[in-house]
C-alpha cells in the first residue's frame, strides 16, 4: 500500500512542498486577519507575496516562520507538521529578514554570527562563514563596528548576511528594502537576485513593489483582505488578473464594466456604455465583464495630425476618440487620462507627450490591441 | 587636600566609635544587598514574563505592580511586623528583630520596583526584535537572554533603583529590626537614634557614610552599565 502511494506521488511528479500552509487561519482579537486555503513553496523557488497595505502579507510571512499561532490549519515542512515541540527545529531551517534591520546592540560581526551561536556552532567554525558572508554582501570592512553606528543600507545588508550565513532551506524576507533609499535599493535588489539564483535557496519575499515581485518571483501570490486572491507566475497574474482588486493592484488602471454582445473566432465584443471594446476572449455573449487594460498598452495619437486622419493603420483593433482630461508626470513617463465617455488611462513617455503636443482638453485617438484587453467575468 | 580629607574621615570614624561604625555599615550593605539580590531573582523573571506575555488581565497586573513600586515602607514594616510578631501567624519562626526580618521587609519593598522597571525596560524594546531573534533560530532562553542584553541599561537602572529603595529605607528596618546594637542596627536606624539623642554631629557623619555607600554602589553599577558587554564581542 505504501509502495503504491509513493508510486502515485512519483507518477504525479508531485514532490512534497518545502513548506506549505493549509486551511490556515490567523485570528487577532476575535477577527480572522488571515485565511489561507493553501499555499506551498517548492524547493529552490521564490514566491513573491504582494498586496496592498494591510492585506496581511507580513502576518502571512510570520505564519510561515511559525512565529504566529494558527487558530486553525497546519504548517508543514517537507511534509512534517510544524507544531509544539518542533517549532524551534523548524525555525533553525529558516532565515528571517524584517523590514527594519533590527540589529543587536553589538558588533556587526557578532550580529551576523548570532544565528550560528544560537545553533551552538563553535566560534572557530563560525568565523570563516561569517567573514565570507560579510564579504559577499560588501560589508566586510564594517565587521568590528558597533551595529548601531552603520547606515540603514549597510544595516540591511548586515541583516541579509545574518540570515544567509545560516544557509537556510527557506529564506523569509519581509520588505527587506523598505528602509533604504532608491539607489541602495536598486543595488541590493541586484545583489539579492544574484544570490537567489546562485544559492537556489527557496525564498518568500513580501513586497508592495510590483517590479521587485516580477523580477524576483518565480511565482507571485496576491493577498487582499487576508486572503490569497491569485497565485501564479508573475506574467500570468499581470496578464490575466482574476478579480478587480488584483487587476487594480497589478496596474490595470483602466477597468470598465460592460457586457459581451458578440463573440466570434476568439474575439469578444464588449459594450461599455455605448463604446465597443474588442478583446481576445472566449466568453459568451450576455456575460457581464470587467475590461482591464494596462496604461502601457494604450497608444495615443493626436487627432489633429495629418498622418493619422480618422483611423490608424495599426494592428490595434480598438480605436477610440476622446479628450485628455488629466496629465500626471511620473519620472520619465506621463499618465494621461482620456475621457471617451468612460475614462482610459495611458502611459506614454514625456518625449512622445511633447511630440503629440498633448495638453489637457486636447482631442486624441487612443488605440489598443484586442490582446491587451483582459476580461474578468462578473457575477451577474 | 587628600590628607586633610583622610584625617576628617578618621576623626569621624573615631567619633562614631570605630568598630561599631564598620559593623553598622556592613550590616546596612549586607541586608540591602541580600534583599536586592532576592528581589532581582523574583522581579527579573516575573517582570520578563509579564513584559512578554499577553493575557486578558495583564494591564491590571501591571498597574498593581506599578502601585507596588510606591508601597510606603512603614506600611510594609507594619505588615511584616504583624506577621512575625511573637504571637503573630509566623511568630514561631522567631524572626522579629533579626536581620532576616529586615531582609523580608526590604524584599517586599524592592521587588515591585525591580519588577515594574523590568517590565518597562523590556517594554521599550521593539516588539519585533523578539520575532527577529526567534526567526534566526533562538530558543526561548536564548531569546530572553538577548532581550535582557539589549535592555541591559534600563535593567541595571532597575537594579539600582531597587537597591536605592532599600539602602535608604528606615521605617520598616526600625519596625521589624528594632535598631538593636550589634544585631539589627543599620545606618538609617542609627541616624534616627542619634538625632533623637541630639547627637547631630554623629548623625551627620552617619549620613555622609550612607551617602558614600549609595554613591559607591551606584557608581560601580553605572560603570558596568556604560562599559557594557558590547566591547567584548567586538574584540572577539
Amino acid at each position: 500500500m505504501t509502495t503504491s502511494a509513493s508510486d502515485a506521488t512519483v507518477a504525479g511528479g508531485a514532490m512534497p512542498a518545502l513548506v506549505e500552509l493549509r486551511d490556515a487561519v490567523v485570528v487577532r482579537g476575535a477577527r480572522p486577519v488571515l485565511t489561507i486555503d493553501g499555499l506551498a513553496v517548492a524547493d529552490g523557488t521564490t514566491l513573491a507575496l504582494v498586496g496592498p497595505n494591510g492585506a496581511g502579507k507580513s502576518t502571512l510571512l510570520l505564519a510561515l516562520a511559525s512565529l504566529l499561532r494558527l487558530a486553525r490549519g497546519s504548517l508543514t515542512f517537507r511534509g512534517a507538521t510544524v507544531g509544539r515541540g518542533t517549532e524551534l527545529a523548524y525555525r533553525r531551517h529558516i532565515g528571517l529578514v524584517l523590514p527594519d534591520p533590527l540589529l543587536l546592540d553589538t558588533s556587526v560581526f557578532a550580529n551576523v554570527a548570532a544565528g550560528l551561536r544560537f545553533r551552538g556552532v563553535p566560534s572557530a567554525a563560525a568565523w570563516p562563514q561569517v567573514t565570507a558572508w560579510l564579504d559577499r554582501l560588501g560589508v566586510a570592512h564594517l565587521r568590528d563596528r558597533p551595529a548601531r553606528q552603520i547606515s540603514s543600507g549597510e544595516a540591511q545588508r548586515v541583516s541579509l548576511a545574518r540570515a544567509l550565513v545560516l544557509e537556510p532551506d527557506l529564506l523569509l524576507l519581509d520588505e527587506p528594502f523598505a528602509s533604504v533609499d532608491a539607489a541602495t535599493r536598486g543595488r541590493l535588489l541586484d545583489d539579492l537576485e544574484g544570490l537567489l539564483r546562485e544559492t537556489r535557496v527557496a525564498c518568500v519575499i513580501v513586497t508592495h513593489d510590483l517590479d521587485e515581485a516580477v523580477r524576483l518571483g518565480d511565482r507571485m501570490a496576491v493577498l487582499v483582505g487576508g486572503r490569497i486572491r491569485q497565485a501564479d507566475t508573475p506574467e500570468q497574474v499581470l496578464a490575466a488578473p482574476l478579480d478587480e482588486d488584483v487587476a487594480a493592484f497589478v496596474g490595470a488602471e483602466t477597468r470598465l464594466r460592460g457586457r459581451v454582445i458578440s463573440s466570434e473566432e476568439g474575439i469578444a465584443v464588449v459594450d461599455v456604455g455605448g463604446m465597443h471594446v474588442e478583446a481576445v476572449s472566449a466568453l459568451a455573449p450576455g456575460r457581464d465583464v470587467l475590461c482591464c487594460l494596462r496604461p502601457e498598452d494604450v497608444t495615443l495619437w493626436s487627432s489633429g495630425s495629418r498622418d493619422m486622419p480618422s483611423t490608424v493603420a495599426s494592428s490595434a483593433r480598438n480605436q477610440v476618440r476622446g479628450r485628455v482630461s488629466r496629465m500626471v508626470t511620473q519620472g520619465s513617463l506621463v499618465r494621461v487620462s482620456v475621457d471617451t465617455g468612460s475614462t482610459l488611462v495611458a502611459s506614454i513617455t514625456r518625449a512622445s507627450a511633447a511630440d503629440l503636443g498633448l495638453a489637457e482638453g486636447a482631442a486624441v485617438l487612443a488605440t489598443f490591441k484586442a490582446s491587451a484587453v483582459h476580461l474578468i467575468p462578473l457575477a451577474s | 587636600m587628600v590628607g586633610s580629607l583622610a584625617d576628617g574621615v578618621q576623626q569621624l570614624v573615631a567619633g562614631l566609635g570605630g568598630a561599631d561604625l564598620v559593623e553598622i555599615t556592613l550590616l546596612s550593605l549586607g541586608v540591602s544587598g541580600v534583599a536586592t539580590a532576592i528581589s532581582l531573582l523574583i522581579g527579573l523573571p516575573l517582570g520578563t514574563w509579564l513584559a512578554l506575555s499577553r493575557f486578558r488581565s495583564r494591564g491590571l497586573v501591571v498597574s498593581v505592580v506599578n502601585t507596588g513600586m510606591a508601597l510606603p515602607p512603614v506600611v510594609v514594616g507594619l505588615f511584616v511586623a504583624f506577621l512575625l510578631w511573637r504571637s503573630g501567624p509566623l511568630g514561631d519562626l522567631g524572626l522579629i528583630y533579626s536581620p532576616s526580618a529586615m531582609v523580608i521587609a526590604e524584599v517586599i519593598i524592592a521587588t515591585p520596583v525591580i519588577l515594574g522597571l523590568t517590565v518597562a525596560a523590556l517594554g521599550q524594546l521593539d516588539p519585533r526584535l523578539r520575532l527577529q531573534l526567534m526567526g534566526l533560530g533562538a530558543s526561548r532562553w536564548q531569546t530572553v537572554w538577548w532581550l535582557w542584553r539589549e535592555a541591559r541599561l534600563p535593567l541595571l537602572a532597575a537594579l539600582m533603583a531597587g537597591f536605592g529603595s532599600v539602602i535608604s529605607e528606615v521605617g520598616a528596618a526600625m519596625m521589624v529590626g528594632g535598631n538593636i546594637l550589634h544585631q539589627t542596627r543599620v545606618l538609617t536606624t542609627a541616624i534616627v537614634l542619634e538625632v533623637g539623642r541630639g547627637e547631630f554631629e554623629k548623625a551627620v557623619g552617619l549620613g555622609i557614610v550612607l551617602l558614600a555607600l549609595a554613591f559607591a554602589v551606584n557608581g560601580i553599577l553605572t560603570w558596568a552599565q556604560q562599559r557594557g558587554p558590547g566591547r567584548q564581542d567586538a574584540s572577539r
